[in-house]
């Protein structure tokens, strides 16, 4: 993929998150922050379809977003055609893992397997 | 008559000196035999107008021979004696001693450039990155061919880079680059800046060629737009700003 594209991606997930992560963090404000965050309350989020598509989508957007970040500060850092390829498919790797992880918390937890 | 004596008097009015003298601290290393570098220090006199250049030529006339220092025009128009003065990129021919206001004055070579000894420094990378950019028009047709002589261009289109085409080439931008730093494989503030140049060249037919070029993992995007490139330039060049209208194209802002 080229580097612009990368980035664009880069630029748009950012944009992206930052409007959800607001209305994530205004959800927990209008409940009551403390109130919000209690077991019970947590669950009823991850149980309502609309929220829980929200959480997944910010879950991907700040994976794709930070990973991406991650690796251009590893290039900065130290060159080479072996380190570079370990760093681009190694946050690649690192990223599907922790999309699938925090996926199947969200699932599960819609499912009400938890 | 009247007017030789007028003369006369001018040029013994404009005699009064006021030298007075600094201590000039020269970074001397050699990579073939030191480990590190360290400074030797001279007391140079100096007069309103002694540039830096002239201080260190001096040092090398009557102290001592051996200092390495690559010049050529003294004019800021070959771009040989760029080195790092009181800490900061600058042309040793285009820095007065006065304009520094200090009494010491310390000259090194350029930072994100390997040294040849002293002050010199070897320019590989730089005409390297300048190259790999194509720095010259791009088109199909060329004024042998075709009946027409000349290209021509508006004022408004020669605007669009005239400020790029001053560069000099002396890697003060890409010394001041703090990923010049760090990223051994960057293209650098100099060649982004010449890159742009050539697209935003009404002449020019080559910009998808030249944006590809550029487009990689270690090309425009690692700039940080920090702007000491812009800062240091001793002709007026502004690559910072170059590299974001280069931006602008990628993303599809410009066209």
């Amino acid at each position: 993929m080229r580097e612009s594209t990368i980035m664009k991606i880069h630029y748009g997930t950012a944009l992206a998150a930052v409007a959800l992560v607001a209305v994530h963090i205004l959800m927990r404000l209008t409940q009551g922050f403390a109130e919000s965050l209690e077991y019970e309350n947590v669950l009823a989020n991850y149980k309502l379809i609309p929220y829980a598509a929200m959480l997944e989508l910010i879950l991907i957007l700040l994976s794709v977003h930070g990973f991406n970040g991650l690796r251009v500060i590893l290039l900065e850092l130290r060159q080479g055609r072996t380190y570079e390829k370990a760093v681009s498919y190694g946050c690649l790797a690192a990223m599907i893992g922790l999309i699938a992880y925090g996926s199947n918390t969200i699932i599960r937890t819609n499912m009400g397997m938890v | 008559m009247a007017q030789v004596s007028s003369i006369a008097d001018e040029k013994s009015s404009t005699h009064v000196s006021s030298s007075k003298s600094v201590l000039l601290r020269i970074s001397r290393y050699n990579p073939e035999h030191d480990d590190s570098s360290k400074f030797m220090e001279f007391n140079v006199s100096y007069e309103k107008w002694t540039t830096v250049l002239e201080a260190i030529l001096e040092v090398k006339k009557h102290f001592d021979h051996s200092v390495a220092v690559r010049y050529s025009c003294r004019q800021a128009t070959c771009g040989s004696c760029g080195m790092k003065i009181n800490g900061k990129p600058k042309l040793a021919c285009f820095t007065k001693i006065s304009e520094l206001d200090s009494d010491v004055v310390t000259v090194e070579p350029m930072n994100n450039f390997p040294v040849i000894r002293d002050l010199a420094v070897k320019f590989e990378r730089l005409f390297d990155t300048h190259q790999k950019v194509k720095p010259y028009l791009i088109r199909d047709d060329t004024e042998l061919e075709s009946d027409e002589k000349e290209f021509l261009q508006s004022p408004k289109e020669l605007e669009q880079y005239i400020q790029f085409a001053n560069c000099i080439k002396c890697g003060l931008c890409n010394s001041a680059c703090p990923t010049m730093a760090t990223d051994s494989s960057f293209v650098g503030p100099q060649a982004l800046a010449q890159a742009y140049r050539y697209v935003a060249d009404s002449r020019d037919k080559g910009k998808d060629s030249r944006l590809k070029i550029i487009d990689e993992s270690h090309g425009i995007w690692r700039c940080h737009f920090a702007g000491s490139c812009s800062q240091v330039c001793p002709k007026g060049v502004d690559p910072a700003m170059g590299i974001q209208f280069l931006r602008g194209y990628l993303l599809g802002f410009r066209s």
